[in-house]
């Protein structure tokens, strides 16, 4: 763990903005964010289709764990400050005292998560997983990119550590959307229904949550409208290169459901059942 | 014995190490072919039963070094498929050997893991007796296999002392953790001893191995050596291993131990351990549908 990036603490000013939760919720969504993508990645260990793209994938995994901590460790210290009064609702859902990562990972029910749909499908065969991952990873590379310059150290901190992870990850999965699609029918048909599954799940990322409209107002957040042109002539450009059909991110999934406020698909309920299973079964037990 | 057969065993007296473009016995290479395939195998196959906690670890520390350890063993099986390679035998060969039943993996991975202390075990014990066995290897005659050791080696160290911390943080945790600490050692104690093969006078290979100085330590010596440090470890977990005949000889100068269910170590090799099926359903439905991924990724090469 990198300890020069747990050193910048809160100033009073961050601790003013507290006091409506808001930076508390952003906070939480890029963890979110990273933590279930980084869980379903790492159901693929020790079942990739070859040895070295197993390690890659696990790799992916571990980087996207080790964000989510960052953000969660951030998170927590907030949430613990003493003289932050006021707050709506604790993010835990109701009066946990003593917030931790982990807590704030194994404790909270999913309609507290604040992830994108995206993130919680499952991983289907390993076109839709490459599929999900460049979806990612991209919009996470342009918004880390702005988030490096955020007005709250930290974030901007983190952001620009997890900054290198993701730009391989960015170029290891568009070289597998690449390689895939152009490769045999086979594998062009499996990208193109990976791109069918998970197209609906897209426009999610560009849609802001209230969070992500203060953290934008309030400097210390990125705005997706900037986020959106670049992923979609990246994501573009990308295709063209893979011979796949590019279609504009979607957002019919906000008739029903809206992952950053809570709405998820049974899908996130059953990950989190598993997850979360040791810390529900035996309460308070250290490991 | 003809003249290169004495020239080589001169050459392995004299500690000088193989290389793969170099004259070597037939039965030399075949048998360095089926120990290193079947260290990769099994490296690949163990995966499976602590990747199975991954998605459960207990907290994200727990859960990011349970991740690394289980990547770690995808990167020794690389190492040690390639190392088998140099001795002309290909990825996909071995792979089919495995898949076809051909091919044999430590016989403690068809075991389950029925809890997060069967992680700590594992940790302990399976890698535990893995290094001991492993060690020497370090000094094999076969270069490229005693390069690979002396990496792998060094992570097995990490992964055994993580094992360790798991159970002696469970130990000194709740009752029930402590309970669930004791009933994993209980379940893993005797396979592990097993890791180490048959007794020496049950071990066909042993002799020729050891002049060729592939192997360079018994069987039973190796094993001796592993009770003699788990006998001592276990007491700084407060936990006990499950053998009454336990005890220190002060003679001898090791453990006595019990007698190890030799039948159930034949019987889980011979594919009827709790988990063999399992296992093998597994590796072979990754290997399955990663195949149109494969074939992609081959088209690309040949293509370029």
């Amino acid at each position: 763990m990198d300890t020069s990036i747990e050193a910048i603490t809160a100033t009073s000013e961050l601790k003013a903005r507290v006091e409506s939760d808001q930076l508390i919720d952003y906070l939480l969504h890029l963890a979110d964010n990273a933590l279930i993508l980084g869980h379903r990645n790492s159901e693929w260990c020790g079942h990739g289709p070859i040895l070295e793209l197993d390690i890659a994938i696990t790799n992916i995994a571990l980087d996207l764990i080790g964000q989510a901590r960052h953000f969660y460790q951030y998170a927590a210290e907030l949430i613990n400050q003493p003289d932050v009064t006021n707050r709506k609702a604790s993010p835990m859902g109701g009066g946990l005292e003593g917030a931790t990562e982990d807590a704030l990972a194994f404790l909270r029910d999913a309609k507290d998560f604040k992830n994108c749909l995206l993130v919680e499908q499952p991983n289907g065969d390993w076109g839709v997983t490459v599929m999900r991952q460049f979806f990612f990873s991209t919009w996470q590379y342009y918004l880390y990119q702005h988030l490096q310059n955020s007005n709250d150290k930290r974030i901007a901190a983190i952001a620009a550590k997890a900054l290198k992870e993701v730009t391989y990850h960015v170029r290891w999965s568009s070289e597998w959307v690449i390689r895939l699609g152009r490769g045999t029918e086979e594998s062009n048909a499996k990208m193109t229904n990976a791109v069918d599954v998970l197209n609906q799940y897209s426009g999610e990322l560009f849609t802001p949550a209230d969070y992500e409209n203060v953290a934008v107002r309030e400097g210390y957040g990125a705005d997706l409208c900037t986020i959106k042109h670049l992923w979609v002539q990246k994501v573009k450009e990308t295709f063209q290169d893979a011979t796949l059909a590019f279609l504009l991110p979607s957002n019919d999934h906000i008739l029903q459901l809206f992952g950053k406020i809570g709405e998820h698909t049974t899908h996130l309920y059953e990950l989190l059942t598993e997850m979360q299973f040791l810390q529900r079964t035996y309460p308070g037990a250290q490991w | 014995m003809q003249v290169t057969d004495t020239h080589f065993q001169d050459k392995i007296n004299a500690d000088i190490k193989v290389e793969p473009k170099e004259w070597m016995p037939g039965k030399y290479r075949q048998t360095l072919i089926r120990q290193i395939s079947q260290h990769a195998h099994s490296e690949i196959v163990g995966m499976l039963p602590e990747g199975a906690w991954i998605t459960r670890a207990p907290s994200l520390k727990r859960k990011a070094i349970l991740l690394a350890k289980v990547q770690d063993e995808a990167g020794h099986g690389l190492y040690l498929y390639s190392a088998a390679e140099t001795l002309g035998i290909t990825r996909d060969e071995m792979v089919e050997q495995l898949h076809s039943g051909k091919a044999k993996y430590s016989s403690i991975f068809n075991y389950p893991t029925l809890t997060w202390a069967d992680i700590g075990a594992i940790g302990w014990l399976v890698d535990g007796a893995a290094i001991i066995n492993q060690v020497p290897l370090c000094r094999t005659s076969y270069g490229p296999y005693a390069r690979a050791m002396v990496r792998i080696c060094r992570e097995e160290s990490f992964h055994q002392r993580q094992g360790f911390e798991i159970l002696l943080t469970l130990s000194k945790g709740t009752q029930a953790q402590h309970d669930m600490a004791q009933d994993a050692i209980n379940r893993w104690w005797w396979p592990s001893l097993m890791m180490f093969g048959p007794p020496d006078d049950d071990s066909p290979n042993t002799a020729q191995s050891m002049q060729w100085k592939i192997k360079r330590q018994s069987n039973d010596e190796l094993r001796q050596k592993f009770v003699d440090i788990c006998a001592e470890q276990v007491k700084a977990l407060e936990l006990t291993l499950p053998d009454d005949k336990l005890a220190w000889n002060e003679t001898r100068g090791h453990y006595d131990f019990g007698e190890i269910n030799w039948d159930e170590f034949y019987q889980v090799i011979s594919g009827n351990g709790p988990c063999n099926k399992e296992r093998m359903t597994a590796r072979v439905k990754a290997w399955e549908d990663g195949a149109w991924v494969r074939e992609a990724a081959m088209k690309e090469v040949i293509g370029q």
